[in-house]
């Protein structure tokens, strides 16, 4: 390796470039250690009731009490898990979709490609939130079904950015020069195209995730998430009612929800700037 | 020719052909510094030029990728890319103005007014969403102040002058719905209309096919001559420069390694550095023939058709048909090389991808040793893939950038189930072979130049140990000194392991070089076949003969230059403003 810097350190270096992300990526791992610490820190159950109803925040608790005496700070730490995993998972299931469904309409092309192109279309012509509270309604909420009714309303974008990837990586040369060797459509796919896609993909997942947040907030908000899980969305929900008399009820958990998806964006912006090859020997 | 001799001593504004360099410059570059950001692979992309524009003449700035020749042209436009490229040090003096030190409200006041400029891809530097005529309209709006039926008035009559048929239909056409040569042809109006005094052409003939080439040298030869335009004409090619210049610079590194009058240039050459690049460029004699007849047919092409159809949509009535290659029929011997040569949507590029079976072909059968390839199902086909084989055109699009060179090199042997460490050891060979070194393995293809990737594409190619080589444009992306290591590589390559060759291309001289027959296209249909000496030297169809007179430098004024035909008579002037 004749090159001045390994691949990783190239890449943490553009990274580092982009401030905001570099800073994003601190907070967003400190949200994670807090989720992941969170039983940690509040052994307690985050329902369990700890004082007076409606008690101000900076006193006895960081955050306050809701009406009913429950501690919000506990809420929002415990409640963190809940909304990085679904975020998480619910992306991890709509990536994949997407990247079959629009790998596929991209590369073979023809009757596929109008099939899955028309079914995808047919997927966004539905406001994704209301499809969202749709699904969670006919499948009962659950952790299950609100990931399930996540991942259904977000792979369309996905699978749409992944077949214009792959219409353009289909006639480059060097994907011709594989056909010509003789390999099969499978390995061209997966060795060849793919791995020449991934920087695309990896960006928007990281902007979905955030995406999935905010919808699993909504949902619980609206009272549609698994009511045996503390959840952000909940505690906000729980408060509205209470907003004019006891704000920190509400606002907290609504600062944890933005500072996260703020992160979460300004981190996705930093990934498209350090995988992006056209800045990569800019300085 | 003549005519332009006549046609040039009037007005006597002292701008003669012997004055012409020496006092009264229109334009002046003095030890021009144009600084590349910090680890960038050179410090300057021009360092101390200095040069001379004369009134009424056609200086030529040649160079190869890299040599900072269109650099020093955007410098003049003021168009570097600021701020990471930016003049650091001289002056660029034109009527008065240092154009390296005017503010930017002078500078366009300058632009398109008096010092205006030509492209190389008409395609993008025209705006696509806006018709011709207002395109040339807003040039004079927004510098003359003319708008209305005047503007139009002028515009046709501008089109009229760069000979566009038609010309009033026209100002309402598209850029698409023009084709290349016309596309370059409304650029070349659009900088005309407000007679500039100089105009810079970067490479403006370079993405135009041969014959279209031609016809946009002579049209900026015939305008600069009635316009007494000074033009910087920057290009790569010896053969244009023989066509068009009246003085030459060479620039190499970003420094002027030679300057001086053409034909002086190009009939004795001075720097080491001239003399290897007239020299590299390819001569229009084919090489010597080569008993063929008796060797055993490898791959035989009979009656292959190939048809594109855009299917009519729910809002697009009738669908359109285009033939891109049309009942062809060719063989090729065990130890040949054929090729192929047309100009862009002849063909020749499918042609090739229906014998590579990239694409399938809708008719017609391609044998190979007697098995028809296009009968065969994908699967059955990938055995017969290791046997045909593939160079493509374009270095940096051909190879996978996320794959070392030995996994390019050795995934085709793994692929058809030779072990690992057989399939690496077998790559080191190749990569030796086609002259790199063993090292470059483990690297990975942006670290490598155009030509050595090209290298790489023909190593990948040979890991199979194919019987025919299918090479597709491959050095028409490379400069001309590096074309001719490929063109020697792939030559010797040949021989050595006795391939047969399919070699498309669109240059003619590259053709002569490396082609025992030729096969032209035109429009999908073959419409000449013979060996290469019978082809170059008596060409039968008119088609033909137009392609070797579009060649540039094959002119009277080329001939005499002492490149291409190697004509023994060398010195007698390029130059047709010669008192």
């Amino acid at each position: 390796m004749n090159s001045p810097e390994s691949p990783l350190a190239g890449f943490g270096r553009r990274f580092r470039r982009n401030r905001p992300a570099f800073y994003a990526a601190w907070l967003l791992g400190a949200i994670v250690l807090l989720a992941l610490f969170a039983p940690l820190l509040y052994p307690r159950d985050p329902f369990a009731i700890v004082g007076k109803p409606f008690l101000p925040p900076f006193g006895e608790y960081l955050f306050g009490t809701d009406q009913l005496g429950r501690d919000v700070a506990a809420g929002i730490a415990r409640g963190a898990i809940t909304s990085l995993l679904i975020g998480v998972v619910a992306t991890v299931c709509a990536m994949t979709i997407g990247v079959v469904v629009g790998g596929a309409a991209g590369y073979f092309g023809g009757r596929v490609d109008a099939l899955s192109m028309r079914t995808t279309e047919a997927f966004q012509t539905v406001p994704a939130f209301i499809f969202a509270i749709v699904l969670v309604a006919i499948l009962s909420p659950s952790l299950e079904s609100t990931i399930i009714a996540i991942a259904v309303v977000s792979w369309p974008p996905m699978a749409r950015l992944v077949r214009g990837e792959f219409l353009a990586m289909k006639n480059r040369e060097f994907v011709q020069a594989c056909v010509s060797l003789g390999m099969s459509d499978l390995r061209v796919i997966v060795r060849h195209i793919l791995p020449n896609c991934a920087s695309a993909i990896v960006v928007t997942a990281s902007l979905m995730v955030a995406t999935a947040i905010l919808i699993e907030s909504g949902l619980s908000f609206l009272g549609l998430g698994d009511a045996n899980l503390m959840s952000w969305g909940y505690l906000i929900g729980a408060g509205r009612t209470v907003l004019r008399t006891a704000w920190w009820v509400c606002a907290f958990p609504g600062i944890a929800i933005l500072l996260t998806v703020l992160s979460i964006n300004l981190f996705g912006e930093g990934l498209n700037d350090a995988l992006n090859p056209r800045l990569r020997n800019a300085t | 020719m003549n005519g332009r001799v006549v046609a040039m001593p009037v007005a006597g504004t002292g701008a003669t052909a012997e004055t012409h360099a020496s006092h009264g410059a229109l334009l002046a570059i003095r030890n021009l510094r144009v600084d590349l950001p910090p680890g960038a692979d050179r410090a300057h992309a021009v360092d101390g030029v200095s040069l001379d524009l004369a009134r009424d003449e056609i200086l030529c700035v040649v160079g190869e990728s890299g040599s900072g020749k269109s650099v020093m042209a955007r410098a003049i436009m003021g168009l570097l890319p600021a701020p990471h490229v930016r003049v650091g040090a001289g002056e660029i003096l034109f009527g008065g103005d240092d154009l390296t030190r005017v503010s930017e409200a002078r500078l366009r006041e300058l632009r398109g007014k008096d010092v205006a400029m030509i492209f190389q891809e008409p395609m993008t530097a025209l705006n696509p969403v806006m018709t011709i005529g207002r395109q040339i309209g807003e040039v004079l709006a927004v510098h003359g102040g003319i708008v209305g039926r005047d503007a139009r008035k002028r515009a046709a009559e501008i089109m009229a002058s760069v000979k566009l048929p038609d010309a009033e239909a026209m100002l309402d056409a598209y850029p698409h719905q023009l084709s290349g040569g016309q596309r370059q042809r409304a650029m070349i109006a659009m900088a005309l209309i407000l007679g500039p005094r100089v105009l810079i052409a970067d490479e403006p003939t370079t993405a135009l096919d041969v014959t279209t080439q031609a016809q946009i040298l002579a049209l900026i030869r015939d305008l600069q001559r009635e316009k007494r335009t000074g033009v910087i004409f920057i290009t790569h090619d010896f053969g244009v420069v023989a066509e068009i210049a009246d003085r030459v610079a060479v620039m190499q590194h970003g420094r002027v390694v030679e300057a001086g009058r053409c034909e002086q240039v190009l009939s004795a050459p001075a720097h080491p550095y001239t003399r290897k690049l007239i020299a590299a460029v390819p001569s229009l004699i084919p090489r010597k023939a080569r008993t063929l007849a008796g060797a055993p047919v490898v791959l035989a092409l009979r009656g292959v058709e190939k048809t594109y159809r855009t299917r009519p949509g729910v809002f697009r009535a009738g669908g359109r048909t285009v033939h891109a290659v049309r009942d062809a029929s060719l063989t090729l011997r065990r130890d040949e090389t054929l090729g192929i040569v047309g100009e862009s949507g002849s063909g020749k590029s499918t042609l090739a991808r229906c014998v590579a079976r990239i694409v399938d072909a809708d008719g017609g059968e391609v044998l190979l040793d007697g098995v028809d390839l296009q009968k065969l199902s994908r699967r059955a086909m990938r055995v017969y893939h290791r046997r045909v084989q593939m160079v493509f055109q374009d270095p940096y699009g051909s190879l996978n950038p996320r794959q070392s060179v030995g996994d390019i090199i050795a995934e085709g042997p793994i692929v058809h189930g030779v072990a690992r460490s057989e399939a690496w050891r077998r790559a080191a060979e190749l990569i030796e072979l086609v002259g790199l070194d063993g090292k470059a393995l483990a690297r990975y293809p942006h670290e490598f130049s155009g030509g050595q990737r090209q290298r790489i594409g023909i190593a990948r190619a040979l890991a199979l140990q194919p019987e025919v080589l299918i090479a597709d444009e491959p050095v028409s992306a490379l400069d001309v000194s590096v074309q001719a290591q490929v063109l020697r590589l792939l030559a010797d390559i040949r021989d050595r392991l006795h391939l047969s060759m399919l070699f498309i291309t669109h240059d003619l001289r590259v053709a002569a070089q490396v082609c025992d027959t030729i096969a032209v296209m035109r429009d999908g249909a073959i419409v000449e076949y013979g060996a290469a000496a019978d082809v170059f030297g008596a060409p039968r169809h008119e088609y033909t003969r137009e392609l070797f007179a579009a060649v540039p430098g094959t002119g009277s004024r080329y001939q005499r230059s002492g490149i291409g035909y190697n004509s023994p008579d060398p010195g007698a002037g390029c130059l047709s403003t010669d008192p």
